[in-house]
């Protein structure tokens, strides 16, 4: 049976996408601070790998599971009825990492959420997002209970461009999760002003 | 007979090669009753020349319209321009919506391009960076949240 539905048609506005990446250790809170800003509930979506993951994964054993899924969250946020901007927590296992560059490609900028009681684990992210050149904010999310570093020492530890920003967050506040998101296209910005300039002589 | 002896019988038994583990996949834990690639028949990408991205939004054709196309599409394709006709939307939120891989959504959405039946729109390309007024927008927009 047909449905009914033709007089449901109206003109779709086109809007403009953008994304924006939080990467960080796993547990250091990407699905909570995409939680705090996104007008819809986290979402999930699954990547299914087979033949990608075929030679990284040791199925020995395990012979009959051939396909490894991987998820992702995202959260959006309409800005304006065509102007979208979506955010995606990067799959936490290392060695999904291949799935960053789709992610990684067009990206706006993105958020490294850094836990100082395991800043290791943040180590990864910072290295890609340097290597690739996308412009990237390290967020310190503030656990209760966890010592508190002031923006400095983390830099240190980071090894961070002094351009980079730091800031100290609490990834279940939406105010707090907003600076750091506005943080990150500023900086965007004016990587992309300096990009924009040719390199004068 | 108690379900403890069943699982003894099971996994004791020799027709049961991975052991006990393999007794326990009943209903959804089996996963899917149609396996995902099944439904773009074995396709792993479709024929339109661009990848979609992840953010790429499918936006309906007047074509979608046509009551007479909904013979002619699998139940996955018909849902995907449903849920389009209602509000566009990312591949990335067709695919969580309707509980399938992001790899096969691609390829169901390639389908639809191909018969005209939505188009989707291309996010900034890559290396090409978006302009400082749009990242001007953008910041204002978070600053209103």
């Amino acid at each position: 049976m047909a449905f009914g539905r033709s007089s449901r048609r109206k003109r779709h506005v086109e809007p403009v996408t953008l994304k924006i990446l939080v990467a960080g250790g796993f547990g250091v809170g990407k699905t909570t601070l995409v939680g705090a800003v996104s007008e819809i509930r986290p979402l999930r979506t699954e990547e299914r790998l087979s033949e990608a993951g075929r030679p990284v994964d040791d199925v020995a054993g395990v012979e009959s599971k051939n396909t490894t899924t991987v998820a992702m969250d995202f959260g959006r946020i309409t800005l304006r009825e065509d102007l979208v901007l979506y955010l995606f927590g990067t799959p936490g296992q290392d060695r999904f990492w291949f799935l960053w560059d789709e992610l990684a490609q067009g990206a706006l900028g993105a958020v490294v959420l850094a836990d100082t009681r395991r800043l290791e684990d943040c180590f990864a992210a910072v290295d890609y997002f340097e290597r690739r050149g996308i412009p990237f904010t390290v967020a310190v999310n503030l656990f209760e209970g966890a010592e508190q570093f002031p923006t400095e020492t983390v830099r240190a530890a980071l090894d961070l461009d002094p351009e980079v920003p730091v800031l100290l967050c609490d990834a279940r506040d939406l105010a707090s999760v907003r600076d750091v998101l506005v943080a990150v296209v500023e900086h965007a910005m004016v990587r992309a002003d300096r990009l924009r300039e040719p390199a004068r002589t | 007979m108690s379900a403890d002896s069943f699982r003894d019988t099971a996994s004791g038994s020799p027709s049961a090669p991975t052991g006990a583990g393999s007794s326990r996949w009943y209903d959804a834990e089996a996963g899917p009753v149609v396996r995902p690639y099944a439904m773009t028949r074995g396709r792993t990408s479709s024929a339109t020349r661009h990848r979609l991205d992840l953010i790429a939004i499918v936006i309906p054709e007047p074509a979608a319209d046509d009551p007479g196309r909904d013979q002619t599409l699998s139940p996955e394709h018909v849902e995907i321009v449903e849920l389009c006709s209602d509000m566009p939307q990312s591949i990335a939120e067709l695919a969580s919506g309707l509980d399938l891989p992001v790899g096969v959504v691609r390829v169901l959405v390639g389908d639809l391009v191909e018969d005209e039946l939505v188009h989707v729109t291309r996010p900034v390309p890559p290396a090409e960076l978006p302009d400082e007024s749009l990242l001007r927008e953008v910041i204002n927009g978070l600053r209103a949240l």
